[in-house]
Order: structure tokens, then sequence, then C-alpha cells
């Protein structure tokens, strides 16, 4: 029997998930992973932790145990993507490799988005995305040096967090009206402004970034960042937190369909036969619309990782969606947030709110089910929330508990979870031990 | 031979021990709010329910952590935080769909139930045994783990999980 | 380590809280719980103070053991100086609402003054707060308790409060806390109410340390062995609950019964736990739904019942539909076989509303069984009770009773009275079943003769949880007396007394003692904290709390001629069972309990007791 050649394009978590699966599933087939850094797979998600020290780079590693992929068979080289041939089933490189296969996984994630204004290139502006990024943000990074991040997203709120640990004199300017504005509401985003605004970090809302140009200043500044508001703040480091876009730039000509993302169908599979992609490049079915989308978070890439490699090894296996959630720790105020936590049209949400104690606590509801959430500064359980709305259970009686209640959702998720059924009388003695 | 907990919410009295054994082996003080385990109260039926992690095959927990922090013992099955490793991002918190896995604020690290190294404190603590710890066959139909099935891979593409609204 | 270290004084008149470190010396003497809130007491409230006055306090205590691992170990007290009796109060109860304040931080809370208007106090860990309690006063404590979970958010926060009857100063009602279990006795409830505080909420999220953590868990497990490996702790209070003395004690002819006119209830079985647990034969389901612990306990003794739907008391009701703690011993005799109701669903209703309104049952039941009587001898008459046909065995005037009482409404403001003063009031004082003005409860002073001498002489008024004497003379625990004789019971009764009052202030439950000696109590005890704590130790900590207990009694107005038991014990002879033609020797055995005690003849302890004992 012939050999089946797989071949991942993209070491991420998509695309070592998936060299894994694929080689629980085939003993054989050759299995070439080509990433596009230098360094062994790692977590982006880590990076953060890497900048305020809590790990070194070794930490951000995807894959802990030295000689892992060898120990697959699994063949990681590096590489950076010029083009596909899906007829002739060939992957070029960009250094002119060319690389043959029979079932392809694009695997390239996203990349930042650069805001369109003078100045991105200066020394001393950083995106916050690779180890090469981190260690040019470590060596400016110090305490007391002002710094401006652009961006109060998700992963510039990450950011934020490891920067402000730093000690460095930081700003944020977030275009959106609120923090993490897709990921949570007004309340939600207020209690983080909030929050970081009293820990020290000077908060701009509303604000844009115009314009970067080189200044000298104090504590060691060298650029002066101009804003819409008419001041310009003075910063040795500026780091790009703007979000980011799929990496599909390669495949243009190759008549694989892209949209945002590149298009898929239930089995990962592209417009292309044999084909598939996972992760931050593709648009999957999210399950809270069932329409594809672009989520670009690590479980979600892990998940398409997981798919992408059973039905790339012939376990045909279909993807019903994945959920949409974030968890985040600004300054130790945790907040996460699930599936349609802006709500379903025609469903009824229930909220608590403590803005004294920056709790909050929001549902939402489409009929006797649980569709989206959002939740700050509780972190007990947090993930029932998930499990609720993942698996669509029918609520019964506890939907109107959790309209009047909310906070009761832990008994909720068990009850209705667990399996209700009334238990017949009787009683319980204690029992001695069996040896 | 895997060892699980069984777990029976039929026997519970709702005596809490097991919340208290289970501090005290990982925390060494009694502490219910720090208890890998749970016991949820339903005071109108009469009903109390210990619940914990169930150790998952393919665990949420496992496949979320972005730098390998939580692995499976080969032996036990369990999964495992290493602390060393887990740089506290919570995205197994949420990625979990149990909420079995929780942050610690005072460690920036997470804990779940690890089996206490295959003598699990709560069940030695049950004086009812509604938690047991005994051989997986053994033990037959585990209710939580038959959920954990169902609710469980986003790979099952029939089930309680059809997309719920339409934009 | 066991203890917290901490006690939080809430000043309701200034509406200020402060914490204080725990008396550290007090703690070495009089341990935790019982023993030192009552030295507290003592030192802070002037012993003729009006119990019901903005200068009586109110102490919640917890015990060294309170959450903890020790079985039963959730144990806490509310101490205060009793309205019923006018002598020191102080009701002990399980639930989870102790361990959770020790998981709060606290020791002790102490509530001073009165508020100028209804209040509730939050504790969350280490913050306190008195909020305005507008919205809840006038409703019931299972309402209070769901109300605040609510209002703060957070379905683990444990409430202990009073429902109605305690606001309207009912002498009886209770502190109730996790919607049925109760610090019961005393009127603790009207002094809650008098100092217009509705509830105590708490949630704790801190730990409790030992001292030696290891000698602890061995402790604690060879503790949870015995009790598992006894007949009573192990079998009996499991599945039958305290109930499992209902056949009993009606067998031994020892069953007040119509006000204590008969000493055996020919509807005993009726309201039994065996009955409890028979499918009832109008919907087929049994009243019993299961047991459930308190917080820490591995005997699990509570009772979960559910009412049939259909049964008069409830079938437009179906808030009550719920299941809920179920009848207790006490309970069951108090509201039945002391009225002569055998309806066990009636009987199940009405516990329900004592909880809900937070009554004692056993001195509610014992006031309507005293009205009864007055009613049956035309003293009282359906004009006077606003209509209640109120006789023996009526489980409709029982349950309008119930209503009205907790309401604090109509006929039952009379009733709220207790039934010293009711029935002093209509001039049959004879006629109330109760010493120091707090009524008996389940046992008959004619047919076990040592409970009799036990009420007598309990420091909160008739009481059997101050000296279970049962234990010995009905159980053989730890050795078997005769019940019918006087012979040893002045010692028995205050073994049982002292031993109890070192149990009360540990943290641990009462009912373990059924298996437990204070040979097992002790290593618990003295893993979990300083002090070098055995057996002896106890023993002595034990008469150190009850002398000083007395002592403020003594000064509180109580004199000899105040350990009585009512002259129906005395000169009407039991008229059936092994009791027949007996009636209570407690002339013959006070004397000796004196002699015992180190006391004068006229029940003070001497100047050697006093500084024996360190007082």
């Amino acid at each position: 029997m012939k050999l089946i050649s797989y071949v991942i394009l993209g070491a991420g978590p998509a695309g070592v998930t998936a060299a894994e699966t694929i080689r629980s599933l085939d003993k054989n087939g050759t299995i070439t992973m080509i990433g596009g850094d230098p360094e062994p797979p790692y977590s982006r998600m880590a990076i953060p932790y890497l900048l305020h020290g809590s790990v070194k780079e070794q930490g951000t590693y995807l894959r802990q145990a030295p000689k892992h992929y060898e120990a697959l068979n699994i063949n990681y080289r590096h590489g950076k993507a010029g083009g596909i041939d899906t007829k002739s089933k060939q992957l070029f490189l960009a250094n002119g490799d060319v690389v043959l296969y029979d079932k392809l996984l694009i695997a390239t994630g996203a990349s930042p988005i650069i805001p369109k204004v003078p100045g991105t290139q200066l020394p001393g502006v950083h995106s916050c995305w690779t180890l090469s990024d981190a260690r040019e943000i470590l060596k400016l990074a110090d305490k007391g040096a002002p710094v401006v991040l652009v961006g109060a997203g998700f992963i510039g709120s990450i950011v934020l967090e490891a920067l402000h640990q730093r000690g460095c004199d930081l700003t944020v300017v977030e275009v959106a009206p609120r923090m993490v504005a897709r990921m949570m509401d007004e309340t939600a985003g207020g209690m983080l402004g909030r929050w970081c605004t009293a820990k020290g970090v000077h908060v701009l809302t509303g604000t844009k970034v115009e314009k970067i140009s080189e200044a000298a200043g104090a504590n060691g500044a060298t650029l002066s960042v101009g804003l819409s508001n008419g001041t310009s703040v003075p910063a040795k480091l500026v780091v790009l937190a703007a979000g980011v876009r799929s990496n599909t730039g390669f495949l243009v000509g190759s008549g694989i369909n892209v949209n945002y993302g590149i298009h898929v169908d239930n089995t990962l599979q592209t417009s292309a036969p044999d084909v598939y992609a996972a992760g931050d490049c593709c648009e999957a079915i999210d399950i809270s619309t069932g329409k594809p989308d672009m989520l670009a978070i690590q479980p979600v890439a892990v998940e398409h990782g997981r798919l992408a490699g059973m039905n790339m090894a012939g376990k045909v296996t279909p993807h019903r969606g994945s959920l949409n959630m974030n968890v985040l720790d600004t300054l130790g105020l945790i907040s996460s947030s699930f599936g349609l936590w802006q709500g379903a049209p025609g469903g009824d949400q229930s909220k608590m709110i403590d803005e004294e104690k920056f709790k909050y606590l929001k549902l939402e509801f489409l009929g006797d089910k649980m569709v989206g959430a959002q939740c700050v500064g509780l972190t007990d359980h947090v993930g029932m929330l998930r499990g609720l709305i993942q698996t669509g259970l029918h609520l019964g009686v506890w939907k109107e508990r959790l309209m009047e209640s909310p906070e009761r959702l832990r008994e909720a998720y068990v009850e209705v979870s667990q399996g209700t059924a009334a238990r017949g009388a009787h009683v319980n003695a204690p029992v001695a031990k069996v040896a | 031979m895997l060892k699980a907990l069984v777990i029976d919410p039929g026997k519970c009295t709702g005596c809490k021990q097991c919340e208290m054994a289970c501090s005290y082996e990982n925390e060494l003080e009694f502490n219910v709010s720090k208890s890998r385990i749970r016991v949820f109260d339903f005071h109108e039926q009469g009903k109390m329910v210990p619940y914990t992690c169930t150790q998952c095959a393919e665990a949420w927990c496992q496949q979320a952590c972005p730098v390998n922090a939580i692995t499976t013992d080969a032996a036990s099955g369990v999964k495992i935080v290493h602390e060393n490793l887990c740089v506290g991002c919570k995205v197994c918190t949420i990625a979990c769909p149990f909420g079995t896995i929780n942050y610690n604020a005072s460690t920036g690290k997470v804990i779940k139930c690890d089996l206490c190294q295959g003598s699990p404190a709560c069940a030695e603590a049950c004086p009812t045994a509604a938690i047991t710890y005994q051989d997986v066959e053994q033990a037959g139909f585990d209710k939580m783990k038959m959920w954990a099935a169902k609710s469980g891979a986003a790979s099952e593409s029939h089930g309680a999980n059809a997309p719920v609204a339409k934009h | 380590m066991g203890w917290t270290g901490k006690i939080l004084r809430i000043n309701l008149t200034n509406r200020t809280v402060k914490s204080e470190p725990t008396n550290k010396d007090w703690a070495l003497k009089y341990l935790g719980q019982r023993g030192l809130a009552t030295k507290y007491l003592v030192e802070e409230v002037d012993a003729k103070v009006d119990p019901l006055g903005p200068d009586n306090k109110l102490i919640m205590a917890t015990g060294p053991l309170t959450g903890t691992a020790a079985s039963t170990g959730g144990r806490y007290s509310v101490i205060t100086k009793g309205p019923l009796t006018n002598a020191i109060a102080c009701s002990n109860s399980g639930g989870y609402f102790g361990a959770e304040m020790k998981f709060a931080g606290w020791d002790m809370v102490i509530m001073e003054g009165k508020a100028s208007s209804p209040v509730y106090v939050t504790i969350f860990d280490d913050k306190a707060e008195i909020h305005d309690a507008k919205d809840i006063w006038g409703t019931s404590i299972w309402h209070a308790d769901e109300w605040i979970k609510k209002r703060h958010q957070d379905p683990m926060i444990h409430v202990a409060g009073i429902g109605i009857a305690g606001e309207k100063l009912v002498l009886y009602s209770a502190v109730v806390n996790d919607l049925h279990r109760a610090a019961g006795r005393s009127g603790v409830g009207a002094v809650m109410g008098s100092k217009n505080l509705k509830a105590v909420a708490v949630r704790g999220t801190g730990g409790v340390k030992v001292r030696d953590g290891k000698a602890f868990l061995a402790a604690t497990a060879a503790g949870k062995k015995v009790l598992q490996g006894n007949g009573v702790t192990g079998a009996g209070l499991p599945t039958y609950g305290t109930q499992v003395l209902m056949n009993v004690i009606n067998e031994a002819g020892a069953m007040p019964t119509r006000n204590s006119r008969d000493v055996q209830f020919e509807g005993a079985h009726d309201i039994s736990a065996e009955a409890m647990a028979t499918p009832r034969k109008t919907d087929g389901k049994p009243n019993l739904l299961t047991n459930q612990a308190c917080f820490g306990c591995t005997i699990a003794c509570g009772r979960i019942s559910k009412i049939d739907e259909t049964h008069f008391t409830i079938k437009n009701k179906p808030e009550y539909w719920k299941a809920s703690g179920g009848l207790e011993y006490e309970a069951a005799w108090a509201l039945g076989s002391n009225t002569g109701v055998k309806d066990l669903d009636a009987l199940t209703y009405v516990n329900f509303i004592c909880n809900e309104q937070a009554l004692d049952p056993i001195s509610f039941g014992a006031t309507v069984s005293a009205a009864m009587e007055l009613y049956e001898i035309g003293v009282l008459t359906k004009e006077m009770t606003g209509g209640i046909e109120l006789k023996f065995g009526s489980a409709e005037a029982l349950v309008k009773c119930v209503e009205l009482t907790g309401k604090g409404e109509g006929f039952g403001k009379e009733l709220g009275l207790g039934s010293a003063r009711l029935t002093a009031k209509y001039g049959h004082p004879e006629l109330s079943m109760a010493s120091k003005g707090q009524e008996f409860p389940a046992y008959d002073g004619r047919g076990i003769q040592g409970i009799g001498l036990a009420y007598a002489t309990s420091n909160r008024g008739g009481c059997h949880l101050r000296g279970y004497t049962i234990s010995s003379e009905i159980f053989g625990i730890p050795e078997k007396t005769d019940p019918l004789t006087t012979v040893g019971k002045p010692a028995l009764v205050k073994a049982f007394q002292d031993a109890t009052a070192a149990v009360d202030s540990s943290g641990v439950c009462v009912f373990t003692t059924f298996a437990w000696t204070l040979n097992d109590i002790a290593p618990q005890l003295d893993a979990a904290i300083e002090g070098g704590w055995t057996a002896d130790k106890l023993v002595e900590l034990g008469e150190r709390i009850w002398n000083m207990e007395r002592q403020f009694n003594n000064r509180a107005g109580f004199t000899a001629k105040d350990d009585s038991l009512p002259p129906r014990f005395l000169k009407e002879a039991a008229k059936t069972g092994p009791a027949t033609g007996k009636v209570s020797g407690l002339e013959t055995m006070l004397p000796e309990y004196y002699a015992l005690r180190g006391w004068t003849k006229d029940g003070v302890p001497t100047n050697e007791t006093v500084s024996r004992l360190g007082l």
C-alpha cells in the first residue's frame, strides 16, 4: 500500500494538533510540518507571559518533550508558503523548494494588522505576535519606560497586563468606545476600563492613533504618538495590537476559495480536493450562528486541527461548529465571554451587576437554551457556561430561575447536565470502609 | 487497570467531608472553597450532588492548554496540571465544559482534581460510599462519563448541539 | 489554629462593626462556643439585664472544631440572656452556617445594642456590613433567606435569622439557619427581634488550620470509625433520625401526653419513624424523602420530608409542596403526643411553619398543650381563642395555632407568651409543664427519674440537652441505669451536664456522645488547638462552664426554689406503663446533687468550688 504523504503548512496549535492526530490514526504515512518561524512550534498565547517573566522562551513551546516531533516521526522543517498547485498537488515554498503532498493542511494562522498611519515602520514600534517581536519588546519595555499600546481588544488587553507587570508607564489607545469591544458589552468593558485606570494605566478609548514620529523625550522616549484627540504621548515603545487577519495571501491564483479566511466545508476541506484548512487562517462554522466565521482563538485552532487531522487520515468526522469564547486577566480582573454574548434576536437575558465589586454576569437565552454569556470577576466553575451553551441542553425550570438569579448557574448546570430524576425515598447510613 | 471516581448522588448526605478532605490534601487547611470536589445541594428536592472532574479521555483542558502544562498520566489516565509550566492563561477554565478546572488566584495557576496520586481523599472521607474509587470496568455505567461523551467532542455532528440561532 | 483568633463586634445602636482578637487566655480556659461565649456574656452583661432590652447582647459562637473534618464539626451556638426564662440562654445549631462563619474568619460575632430600624448583617469574609431590612421585615426566614441570597447574588451565602415570630417577640422564637436548622430554645430569636436584627448572612472563603494535621486526621478518622460502628450513630440515627425514640420512650412509659396528664400516647406509632418511612395511603409516597447531614456530620440524622400535596394543610399552598426539614423526635412529640394529634402530615406542616417562622416547636407544642388543657377545663373559651376549638387531638386547631403564633397574630399572641406566662395569666400556673419558665421536652420525669432532675437543674430551664441522661437510663450509654430509680441519679446528671457543656464548647454535636466519650473528643481537640486537652481537662472545663452559668443565673435572681418541677410531676402519679404509680423523686435527688456540685443547700456554688474551678 502506498504511503500517504501529509503536509502541514504551519506549526501553530492547529498544525501541531493535526500532525499528532494524523499520526495517531496513520502510523506509516509521512508527515511534514512546515513552520514559518525559526523556533520549535510555540504558542503565541504564551508570549505575554514571557514578557512578564513568568516563563522563559521554552515555556512558550507547544510541546515540552525535547524530541516530541521526532518521536512521532513528524518531520518539522522551516519555510514560508509561496503558492499551491492543487492539480499537481505541489506546494511551493518562498525559497523555491517544492513539496509534494497527497493531503495538505493549511494552518498558516493570522498576522497582526498594522494600522495605516505614518510611522509604524519606525524603530521602537512592534507588534506582539512572534517570539522575535517579544525579544524586541523586552529590550525596550523596562520599568518606568513610557509605552503606548495601540489596541485594547482581546490581544491588546493580554499584552497590557504583561506591560503593566513590567512596570511600564502605560498608555493604551483604543479606537472603540470601550475595551474588549468585540468580546464584551459596555458594562463589562467599562468595568475593565475603570479597573485599569485605577491601577495606573492611562486608558484612552474612542481615540485613534494618527501618526507616530521620532521625538526624544523623558524616560528614554524616542517616539511621539499623535492622537485623534489632538494630544501626543511620548513613547520609548509602541506596541501594535489592532487585530489580526488570516494569512491567505499565498493562495491568490490557487483557485482555493477565500473570503476573510479560507472557505472550508464541514470536514474542514477547502474548495480544492485534499486540501484542508484549520485555525486562524480559515472560516469554519461558528456553532452559535451556524455560519462560517474566523474564530481566532487557541481552543478553536486545536479543535480544527484535530478534526482536520482525522478527516485527512480518512476518519471522516464532520465539524458541527466551534464556540467563540475568550478569557482575559486584566491586571487581576478576570473576565470571559462565550457564544452569543451580545444576545440572540428574540432571546432573553438576565444579568447581575455589582459595579463596586467589579462583578458582572450576563446570560443570554433563546427559548430555554443558553446561547451566550459574559462575566467579569467570576472564575469559579466558569467552564460550565461553555458546557451549557455548547450542548444546548434544555434548561426547563432552570430557565426561569436563572432569569431571576443568574448567579445560580452552577446549580442549573449540575442539575440539567447530571440528570434530575427524582430519586426514591431512602436514607443513607455510614458504611464501613473496605480495606 | 484504570480506576475512576464513581459518584452516586443518591447516597450523598451533604456532609461535605469530601470537600474538607480534598482541601486538606491539596491546601493543608480545611477550606471548602478551594476543594476540587463540590457538593451541590438541591434542598427543595432533598438531593445532594457531589461533582468533580471525570478525567475525560480527550480532555478539553489538556487540548486547550497552549503550553502543554496539562498531561495525562499514562498509568492512571489522570490529567495533571504541571504548575511549573502553567502560565495562568485560564484558557482551560473556559474550555472545560464541565467547569472542573479552576483558577486559583492565590497561586496564579489552575487547579483540578488529580485523584490525589491514586488514593483520592474524597472517596476515603465519604461516609456513605457516595464517592468511591473503583476499577473502571467494575464501575460499569458511569453517568458523568457518558455525559462527557455525549456533550463531548466538537466532532460530533449530531446530538444536542445543533446551531441554535441564525442571524 | 482551630480558633481563628478573631471576634466580630457589631454595635447595632451605633451601626459600627469592629474586629478584635479573641481573648486567648479565656479561649484556653473556656474553649469556644458555649463556654467561651458565655464567659464573654457574663463579663459584659449585667445578669439583671432586660433580655429584650438594648443592653442584652447576642453572641453567635463557633467552637475550635467547627469548620474542620471532625465529624459533626459544623456547630455554632447562640448565647444571650433568654427572654423565656430570664436565665442564661445557649442554643446550639447545625446546618452549614457555623462552618461558614468560621471560614469567614470569625470565632464569634457579638451583637450589641438595638438598631433604630430593622436591619440585617452581612459577613463576607472579613467584611461585615449592616443593611436596611425593610424589604424582609415582616416576612418569614425562608423568604428572607432567599431574598438575601438573591440580593447579594450569591447562592452560597448561609443565613441565620428570625421569622415574623421573632420580630413580634414570641418568647420562644428561634434563630433558624439553612432553612431548617435551629438554635431553637429559650427565645434567642426574640432577642434578635428585640434588636431589630432580622438576619445574619455569612460567606467565607478562608480555611481553618489545625495544630497538628497528621494527628488531627488520625484522631478524626478514629472518631468517625467509632460513630460508624455504633448502633445508634451508625444505624439508628441515620435510618430513623431522633424519631428512633418515639416507640422506645412510649414503651418506657415516659412519653408526656396531653400536657403530661398521661405518660403513653396511643397514637405514638402513627407519628413514629416507621410511620414516616411507610408509604401513605393517599398518594403512595412516604413522608420521609431522605436523610441529610449537617456540615461535617457522618451520622446524618436530619430528616427531609415531603407532605402529601392533597393534605388539608397544604392543598392550595404549592409553596409547601417542596421537601424540607421533617420531624425530629422532640418536634413529633411536642406537636403530636403532647397535643394528642396523630396526623403525621399535619405535624410535618406545623414543623415546616415552626422552621419558616422560626419557632421552637417544643415550647410551642407544650404551650398549645397547656392551652388545650385550659380550654378543656373551661378556662379558655372559643371566644377567647378566636374561634379555635382547642381540643386535644385536633390537628385543625394545632395548625391554626401555629399559623397565628408564627405571625404573632390573634390568639397566637397569647400562645407566644409560653406556657408559664399563659397559664399564670389565667390563674393556673400549675398547668405549665416547665422549669424556670421553659417547657420540658419529650421525656417524662416520672418514668425517667434522672431526666427530671436534669430538667429542674438545667441552667437554661427545662431541657434535655443540658444533661441527656436518657442515654444511660434508656440506651445504657455509657452504662445502663434504672430509669425508675433516683439512686445514683444526682451523680449521673452532674456527669452528663459537665460533659455536655464541654461538648457544646468544642464545635461538635452532642449526638456524637451516643458513641463518643470525652476520650474520643479530647484527641481531636488536642490535635486542633494548643492547650493540652484531655478527657479530664474537658470534665473540669464542663464543670467550670456549668458553675459560671449557675452564677449568672444566681445573680439574675434564681434561687434553689427555681430548681423545681411542676406539681403534676411531683404529685400526680403516672397512670400507665412501667412507671405506673410513680412521681418524680426530685426532693430526694436535689440535696445530693447540690452536695456533689459543691453548692450550698440554697444552690449557690461555695467559695471553695468557685476557687477550685478558677472562676
